[in-house]
């Protein structure tokens, strides 16, 4: 399983992947594998890099060393054409939504159906519908993304994201600020997409209870490596003390709550 | 003095390594341009908020300083007996400099800051990366056609105020002062040269209107994605749109005009 890439069961495949970003190492190194037609959490604290690792597999960032392979395609050594239609067939969520702000929410769906299909202005019409009414929004068709909650933002990129039928969605930390009712919609609008449209869904998260609820597999990245991964039953039962002051949510443990100082008296009294 | 020479190199290096991103940036836009005239749709959307909502500024802008000129000229012109020569020392000052450097100074206040903050927030709200992994190339669907816009724009937000310039002298020189109505209209016609006047401020126009959206659109793509950033890349690009128009004025009027 560690360096066997089966492509009918991996859809995405890190090996060795290291990266930085000017003197701080974000990666150093890391493997990991996403299951085709599964929900794969990657999780971490905040600052891990989580954001920066859908960059990588979305080719926008290039990495210092290793390989990222999306459906048997290395996405760096891709040419810019073909990375593009390689897109065509990735969504991507973002925390912001992402969304135009001078188009309506049905010409934001709309844009990458007129962008890459050559399809009637009817069928675009019917098309963008189906996918608002699976996000429930078929009647704020008309509304500006500034008039949209944060929650309903993130419903309309959503329909935005699976406007191609894609292979796979990545979800740039969804459930972040959002209300309970909110949470609990997008929590079941990405098990069913998953299952209704036989999705790939990687879902960058620190939200614990959320994930666990809903991932099929997942990988806990700390300090640009993996510091723990396995089903939500192996990660709650995990034996690293690293991994359960994470999904405890414990103020001391292997991570410190004081960031590294000085000693504290000595600081106080120095002058 | 290390820290010095330090700072010195530190400045120097990454000045030459914007201005690679910037010419990089700018070979994307060229190579982008011809799709815009695909999409006329894109284009006059832009024509119309970078354009014509310049309108009022220019026009009022322009009437002024041709006010002025009339009032200026006037009083120099009349000490010499020579107020019948308004007309022309109103229209060429207005059409071989003040026209294009005046009307591009206003346009990246009004305009170029606009389109660097509208720029800047997007790449800070994440849509032009929202769009890359959407498959939709942001250079041509957001910058080029924008670029273009400003490019076809400046010349004729320059020349319309110019005109008005010369209508505003030609209300007070000839409506208020009392300079003859024929000898203002004939001096400037017999004055002004086509292709040495109108043609020079028109080409100065056009290359202001090039550096304006290069320098705008660029600090915006460039800009750091937080509030403070795009601030400082909106006034960035007003200072340097200032110094590029100033000193690209002179470089043209010394090619043009004079024998350097």
């Amino acid at each position: 399983m560690e360096n066997g890439v089966n492509s009918d069961t991996e859809i995405v495949s890190i090996q060795n992947l290291s990266f930085s970003r000017g003197d701080r190492k974000i990666f150093n190194g890391i493997s990991l594998n996403i299951p085709r037609g599964k929900i794969t959490a990657i999780m971490g604290p905040s600052g891990t890099g989580k954001t920066t690792l859908l960059k990588l597999i979305g080719g926008q960032l290039y990495p210092d060393q290793g390989s990222v392979t999306v459906d048997n395609h290395n996405v760096h050594q891709l040419k810019r054409a073909d990375l593009y239609t390689l897109r065509k067939r990735m969504g991507m969520l973002f925390q912001s939504g992402a969304l135009l702000t001078d188009l309506t929410v049905f010409d934001n769906v709309a844009l990458p159906l007129k962008e890459h299909t050559a399809l009637s202005n009817s069928m675009i019409r019917s098309l963008v519908l189906l996918k608002l009414q699976a996000v429930g929004l078929r009647g704020a068709r008309d509304l500006m993304p500034n008039e949209l909650s944060g929650g309903m933002a993130r419903r309309v990129a959503l329909a935005r994201a699976i406007a191609l039928d894609p292979m796979m969605i990545m979800y740039d930390e969804p459930f972040t600020g959002q209300d309970p009712i909110s949470l609990g919609i997008l929590v079941k609008l990405i098990k069913e997409l998953n299952n209704a449209l036989g999705l790939t869904s990687i879902i960058v998260s620190h939200d614990v209870e959320e994930t666990l609820t809903i991932a099929d597999y997942i990988y806990v990245l700390s300090d640009g490596k993996v510091a723990g991964q396995g089903t939500p039953e192996q990660i709650s039962n995990s034996d690293s003390e690293w991994v359960q002051q994470f999904i405890k949510g414990n103020s001391d443990g292997p991570v410190h709550f004081h960031y590294p100082a000085t000693d504290y008296h000595k600081d106080l009294f120095e002058i | 003095m290390t820290h010095f020479l330090q700072r010195l190199g530190h400045t120097t290096l990454s000045s030459f390594a914007k201005l690679g991103r910037g010419s990089f940036f700018l070979i994307q836009i060229l190579s982008a341009c011809l799709s815009v005239f695909l999409r006329p749709k894109l284009l006059i959307k832009q024509l119309y908020s970078v354009g014509v909502l310049s309108f009022l500024i220019i026009t009022i802008s322009g009437l002024f300083v041709g006010m002025v000129l009339g009032l200026q000229g006037f009083y120099i012109l009349s000490d010499f007996g020579a107020e019948e020569t308004l007309g022309i020392m109103v229209a060429a000052s207005l059409v071989r400099e003040l026209g294009p450097v005046v009307s591009a100074l206003l346009f990246a206040g009004r305009a170029g800051s606009a389109l660097t903050a509208e720029i800047g927030l997007m790449k800070a709200t994440e849509q032009l990366s929202g769009m890359e992994m959407m498959a939709i190339d942001p250079i041509k669907r957001i910058i080029a056609p924008r670029f273009l816009a400003g490019f076809i724009s400046m010349p004729l937000l320059s020349a319309l105020f110019s005109s008005i310039g010369v209508l505003g002298g030609h209300m007070i020189g000839v409506g208020v002062l009392g300079v003859d109505d024929g000898s203002y209209w004939a001096q400037m016609q017999a004055g002004l040269d086509f292709q040495d006047d109108i043609i020079n401020g028109i080409i100065k126009s056009i290359v202001f209107g090039f550096a304006i959206s290069w320098i705008s659109l660029f600090e915006g793509y460039d800009t750091i994605p937080t509030s403070e950033g795009v601030s400082r890349a909106t006034t960035r690009t007003v200072v340097n749109s200032a110094f590029t128009i100033l000193g690209l004025d002179f470089i043209l009027t010394a090619l043009m005009f004079g024998d350097i």
